[in-house]
C-alpha cells in the first residue's frame, strides 16, 4: 500500500519543492531527480505487484475524505474567482452546479458512508502506473530545459516557471491517485485534480487565446465533471451505506444498478478524452507549450477519460447505451481522421490524430468485449509512448525552424537528421506494421466482425485507418526529402533533452517488440480478472511481427555495407526539372526572366477533409448519439 | 498452419510469373492497339538491361527506400502463400507501398513528388476494399488464414458476388491500370512523364519491376480465394480477369484523381457494404 501512496505524495514534495525554488540549475536538478524516483517507483510497483493480480487496501477513509473536501472547495472558491476575474459567465455557473452537487451529496450522505477498500492496484492500474511515471516524468524533464528556450524566444510571456512545474507534478501525483482509487468519489478528486492543472496549463503563456482556450477546456471538463458528480450523488442515494462508491463493489453489481453511473461517468469520459462535440478544448490546448501538450495529450488527461471508460466497460458491454457511446467514439474517430488530412499545423494534426485514436479507444471501450479490452488497453500503451515523442520532436523542431507547420519541414532529415530519424519512427509508430498502433487496429477488425453491431465498427474503421496512413505518410515524405540546401541546425540541442528523446524513441520500437509480454504479463491477467476469459493475437503471427521488426531494423546496415562494400557512391545528377536549366538548389529561370525556385506543396484537401466542414458533422451527429444513450438511462430509470 | 516450402517456391517463382504475365500483357495490349508488339520475354530483357546500367540517383537514401519495398512485397507475398492471417499479408503490402511513396518523396523531384503523392491517393482509395475483402472471407469460412479460405469447401464468391466486383475495382486500381493510372503512367502521359518512378533508374528501377510483379501474383491469389474451392475454375477466373483488365486499360483514358477516390471508397460503401450486411445479418451457420 505504501508504495501507492508514495507515488500519490512524492510528486507532491517534489511539485512544493519546485514552487519554492527560482533557480534554474536547482530546478533542473531536482526535476531530474523526482522523474527518477517516480519512474524508479512505478518500475518497483510493477516488479512488486506483477503476478499478485488486483490488490485492495483499506486506506483510512477519514480525514482523507476531509481533507480531500478542504481541497475541492478551495479550487471551486479559486476557479470562481478566476471566472469572475475573466468574465466567463458560463464557468462560473458549471462550477456553482458542480460545486452544489458535491455540496449536497457531502452534508446529505457524505458523513455517513464510509467505504472501506480504498486504494487498490491490478494489472491495468499498474499499465498507467508505467505510463504516467516514466513518460510523464520524461517529460518534465524534458520541460526544463525547454521551458528555457521558450521564455529565450517569447520574452513577452511572463515568466512563471515555479508554477509551471509545480502544476507539472501536481499533475502527475494527480493521475497516480486517479489510477489507485478505488473509492469513487476520491476518483473524482483526482479527476477534478486534473482538470484543474491543465487549466492552468493551457492558459500559462496568458495571451488572450491562452485564456481563451484555457476556460474552454475548464468549461468542457467542468461538464463532464457535473456528471460525474451526478453520478456519486446517484450511488449515494441507492445505497447510502456508501458500498457502491467503491469501484470495485459497483463494478461486481452488474449492468441493472450499475449501468446509470456507467454512462455518467463515460460521459465525463468522453469530455475528458475530447471526442466529438468536445474535441474543441484538445486542439485549442496546443496554445500551451509543447511540453503541455505532449503531458496532456500522451500520459495524463485525456488518458484519464479512457481509463474510466475502458473499467465501466464491463457494464456498458452489450447495452444499447454502450453502443452509443462506442458510435460516438467511431464517428469521432472516422472524422477526427479526415480532418487530419486538411491540416498543415503539425501541432494541430497531432492533436487531431490523439482525438482519432481515442475515438477508437472509446468505441472498443463501448462495445467492451475481450478482445476490445485487449485492443483498447495497447492503444493506450502505443499510443502514449508514440504520441509523447511527436510532440517532443515537433516542440524541438519548432524552436530550431521557428515553424510548426509541415510545409517548413522539407528536408528535415538533412537540417535534423537525428530529430527527423525520431519522428519517423514516432509516425511510423502511429500507423504502420509491424508497430504497435497497428497491432490494436488489427485486434480490433478482428473483434469487431464477431461483436454486436459490429460490421459498421469494421466500416468505419477500415476507411478510418485508410486516412491516417494519407495523413501520417505525406508528413513522413516531406521530412525525408532530401533536399540540396539546407545544413545542419541540430547542435543546439541540449543534451538534457536528447537523452529523454532517445529513451523514448527506444521505448517506441521496444513496446513494439515486446508487446507479447506486455500482453502475457499485464494486460491478459486483466482480461481474465475481469471477463473470466482472455485473449491474444495468434502465437504465429506475433513470431511474424517481430521478424518484421527485426527485417525493419536491419535494413537500414544493409544499406551502409552496400557504400562500404562498392567503395564509391552513385552518380549524383539533379532532379529531372522537363529540360529546364536548374541551379543546385533547384532554382530555374521563369518567364520574363524572373528567377523562380521549385518546391513542394502537399496535398491538403480543404473542400474534402477542412475542418469547419466535417465538425459540423461530426458534432451534431454525436450529440444526436450521447443524448440516445441519456435518453436510455431515463428508460432504464422509468 | 504456415508453410514456409509454399512461400520459398512463391520467392522463387513470382518473379518468374510475374514477367511472364507482364509479356502477356504488352502483347495483347499491343494486340489489342493494331500492332506486333514486343516478345512474350521482353519484360525480362528490360530488367535484365536495366541491371547493367550505371547507378545514377538524386539522392542516395532513394535506392534504400526501394530496397525495402522489394524486400516487403516479398514479404507480402511469402507470407500469403505460406497461408498466412490475410490482414496481416494486407498490412504487410501497405508497409511496401509506403517505402515505394517515401522512395519518391525522398528525391525532392517535382514529377516524383506528384506521383508520390498521388499513389497515397491510391492508397487511400483501395485500402477500405482490400480490407473488406479480408472480412467478406472471414464471415464466409470463419478464419483469416490464407491456409483455411483457400482450400474452403465453401463457394466463397457465390456468398461475395458484391465483395468480388469491389476487388476488381481496386484491382484495376491496384495494377495502376487506366483509368486509374494516376501516379505514374504506362502510356507517357506527358504531364507526370512517369510520376513516382520518375528519379529511378539502373537496377533500381529493375527492383520496382520486380517488385511489381511479385504485387501482380498476390492480387491475382487473391482472386483465387474466391474460387478456392475449385482450382481449375480459379485459374480460368484468374485469366480472364487478367484479359479484362488489360482491355479496360485500352479502353478507358486516364480520370482525375478524385474520380479513382470516388470509385474506391464508392465500391467499398456500396457492394462491399451491402454484401456484408447481408452475410452479418444472414449468418451461413459456418
Amino acid at each position: 500500500m505504501y508504495d501507492l501512496i508514495f507515488l500519490i505524495l512524492f510528486p507532491c514534495i517534489i511539485a512544493l519543492l519546485l514552487l519554492l525554488i527560482n533557480n534554474d540549475r536547482v530546478r533542473q536538478a531536482i526535476v531530474a531527480l523526482g522523474a527518477l524516483v517516480i519512474s524508479a517507483g512505478s518500475i518497483y510497483l510493477l516488479v512488486s505487484s506483477l503476478t499478485k493480480g488486483a490488490l485492495y487496501y483499506a486506506f483510512p477513509f477519514e480525514p482523507t475524505s476531509q481533507v480531500m473536501f478542504a481541497l475541492e472547495v478551495g479550487i471551486a472558491l479559486l476557479l470562481l474567482y478566476l471566472g469572475v476575474r475573466f468574465k466567463q459567465p458560463v464557468a462560473v455557473l458549471l462550477v456553482l452546479i458542480q460545486s452544489a452537487i458535491m455540496i449536497f451529496y457531502e452534508l446529505t450522505w457524505g458523513l455517513a458512508v464510509e467505504p472501506v477498500m480504498n486504494l487498490f492496484i491490478d494489472p491495468f492500474s499498474i499499465i498507467m502506473a508505467l505510463i504516467i511515471g516514466i513518460i510523464g516524468s520524461l517529460i518534465a524533464v524534458f520541460a526544463t530545459g525547454y521551458m528555457k528556450t521558450y521564455h529565450d524566444h517569447h520574452p513577452e510571456v511572463r515568466d512563471r516557471r515555479r508554477l509551471f512545474f509545480f502544476v507539472t507534478f501536481i499533475f502527475l501525483a494527480g493521475m497516480f491517485g486517479l489510477v489507485f482509487s478505488n473509492n469513487i468519489p476520491w476518483v473524482f478528486f483526482f479527476w477534478e485534480i486534473t482538470t484543474l492543472a491543465s487549466f492552468i496549463l493551457i492558459g500559462y503563456s496568458e495571451t488572450e487565446e491562452a485564456t481563451n482556450n484555457a476556460f474552454l477546456a475548464l468549461k468542457l471538463n467542468m461538464l463532464g465533471g457535473i456528471a460525474f458528480a451526478g453520478a456519486i450523488a446517484y450511488l449515494a442515494y441507492i445505497d447510502p451505506t456508501g458500498g457502491l462508491l467503491q469501484l470495485d463493489a459497483l463494478l461486481a453489481s452488474g449492468q441493472g444498478v450499475a449501468i446509470i453511473p456507467a454512462v455518467l461517468i463515460s460521459f465525463a469520459g468522453l469530455t475528458k478524452s475530447a471526442q466529438m462535440p468536445f474535441s474543441g478544448w484538445l486542439v485549442g490546448a496546443m496554445v500551451a507549450p509543447t511540453p503541455v501538450s505532449a503531458l496532456l495529450h500522451s500520459s495524463t488527461m485525456v488518458k484519464a477519460g479512457v481509463y474510466v471508460i475502458i473499467r465501466f466497460a464491463p457494464i456498458l458491454a452489450g447495452s444499447l447505451a454502450g453502443v452509443s457511446i462506442a458510435l460516438v467514439g467511431a464517428v469521432t474517430f472516422l472524422l477526427a481522421s479526415g480532418i487530419a488530412i486538411s491540416q498543415s499545423n503539425a501541432k494541430k494534426v497531432l492533436a487531431y490524430s490523439t482525438i482519432a485514436n481515442l475515438g477508437l479507444i472509446v468505441a472498443c471501450a463501448g462495445v467492451g468485449t475481450p478482445q476490445l479490452i485487449w485492443a483498447a488497453i495497447f492503444l493506450i500503451i502505443f499510443h502514449a509512448v508514440a504520441k509523447s515523442l511527436l510532440f517532443l520532436c515537433v516542440g524541438t523542431v519548432e524552436h530550431r525552424i521557428g515553424s510548426r507547420d509541415i510545409e517548413d519541414m522539407d528536408g528535415l532529415i538533412v537540417r535534423m537528421p537525428k530529430l527527423a530519424a525520431m519522428m519517423f519512427i514516432g509516425m511510423a509508430g502511429m500507423f504502420l506494421a509491424p508497430f504497435g498502433m497497428l497491432v490494436s487496429k488489427w485486434a480490433a477488425i478482428e473483434a469487431f466482425i464477431v461483436a454486436p453491431f459490429g460490421l459498421i465498427f469494421v466500416m468505419i474503421l477500415v476507411y478510418g485507418s485508410a486516412m491516417t496512413v494519407f495523413f501520417w505518410s505525406k508528413w513522413m515524405g516531406k521530412i525525408i526529402q532530401v533536399t540540396p540546401f539546407g545544413e545542419n541546425v541540430e547542435g543546439t540541442v541540449s543534451t538534457g533533452k536528447w537523452v529523454v528523446l532517445w529513451c523514448i524513441t527506444g521505448m517506441t520500437v521496444l513496446a513494439a517488440l515486446l508487446f507479447p509480454l506486455i500482453s502475457s504479463f499485464l494486460v491478459e491477467p486483466y482480461i481474465f480478472e475481469v471477463f473470466g476469459e482472455t485473449t491474444r493475437l495468434a502465437q504465429d503471427n506475433v513470431i511474424i511481427m517481430v521478424l518484421m521488426i527485426a527485417l525493419l531494423l536491419i535494413l537500414p546496415l544493409s544499406y551502409l555495407s552496400y557504400r562500404k562494400r562498392t567503395g564509391k557512391q552513385s552518380r549524383k545528377i539533379p532532379a529531372y526539372m522537363g529540360g529546364m536549366t536548374t541551379t543546385p538548389d533547384m532554382k530555374f529561370t521563369g518567364s520574363l526572366g524572373m528567377e523562380r525556385e521549385m518546391t513542394t506543396r502537399n496535398y491538403y484537401f480543404e473542400d474534402i477533409f477542412g475542418e469547419a466542414k466535417l465538425l459540423r458533422i461530426g458534432n451534431p451527429v454525436c450529440i444526436l448519439l450521447i443524448m440516445v444513450a441519456l435518453a436510455i438511462l431515463v428508460g432504464v430509470t422509468a | 498452419m504456415i508453410s514456409v516450402i509454399t512461400a520459398v517456391i512463391y520467392l522463387i517463382l513470382a518473379p518468374l510469373v510475374g514477367g511472364l504475365i507482364a509479356g502477356i500483357d504488352r502483347k495483347l495490349t499491343a494486340r489489342m492497339q493494331g500492332r506486333v508488339g514486343p516478345p512474350l520475354l521482353q519484360p525480362f530483357y528490360d530488367v535484365a538491361k536495366l541491371c547493367e546500367k550505371e547507378d545514377v540517383t538524386v539522392t542516395e537514401s532513394q535506392n534504400f527506400y526501394i530496397l525495402a519495398y522489394i524486400v516487403f512485397m516479398a514479404v507480402t507475398g511469402a507470407l500469403f502463400f505460406a497461408g498466412g492471417d490475410l490482414l496481416l499479408v494486407i498490412f504487410a503490402f501497405t508497409l511496401a507501398h509506403v517505402f515505394i511513396v517515401l522512395g519518391a518523396y525522398a528525391a525532392y523531384s517535382p514529377y516524383s513528388y506528384i506521383g508520390a503523392e498521388r499513389e497515397l491517393i491510391i492508397l487511400m482509395a483501395y485500402e477500405p476494399m482490400i480490407i473488406l475483402t479480408a472480412v467478406g472471407m472471414y464471415l464466409v469460412t470463419g478464419s483469416f488464414y490464407v491456409s483455411d479460405i483457400a482450400v474452403s469447401e465453401m463457394p466463397v464468391i457465390m456468398y461475395l458476388p458484391g465483395v468480388f466486383v469491389g476487388f476488381l475495382t481496386i484491382l484495376t486500381i491496384k495494377l495502376r491500370k487506366s483509368p486509374f493510372d494516376i501516379s505514374t503512367s504506362h502510356h507517357g502521359h506527358q504531364e507526370l512523364v512517369k510520376g513516382l518512378t520518375t528519379e529511378f533508374s539502373g537496377s533500381t528501377l529493375a527492383k520496382i519491376e520486380v517488385a511489381h510483379w511479385y504485387e501482380t501474383v498476390v492480387l491475382l491469389g487473391i482472386v483465387y480465394l474466391f474460387f478456392g474451392f475449385n482450382p481449375l475454375l480459379a485459374l480460368v477466373v484468374i485469366a480472364i480477369t487478367y484479359v479484362l483488365e488489360i482491355f479496360v486499360d485500352n479502353t478507358f483514358s486516364r480520370m482525375k484523381w478524385q474520380w479513382t477516390m470516388k470509385e474506391g471508397w464508392g465500391v467499398a460503401l456500396t457492394f462491399g457494404f451491402i454484401n456484408l450486411v447481408i452475410l452479418y445479418y444472414f449468418p451461413l451457420g459456418v
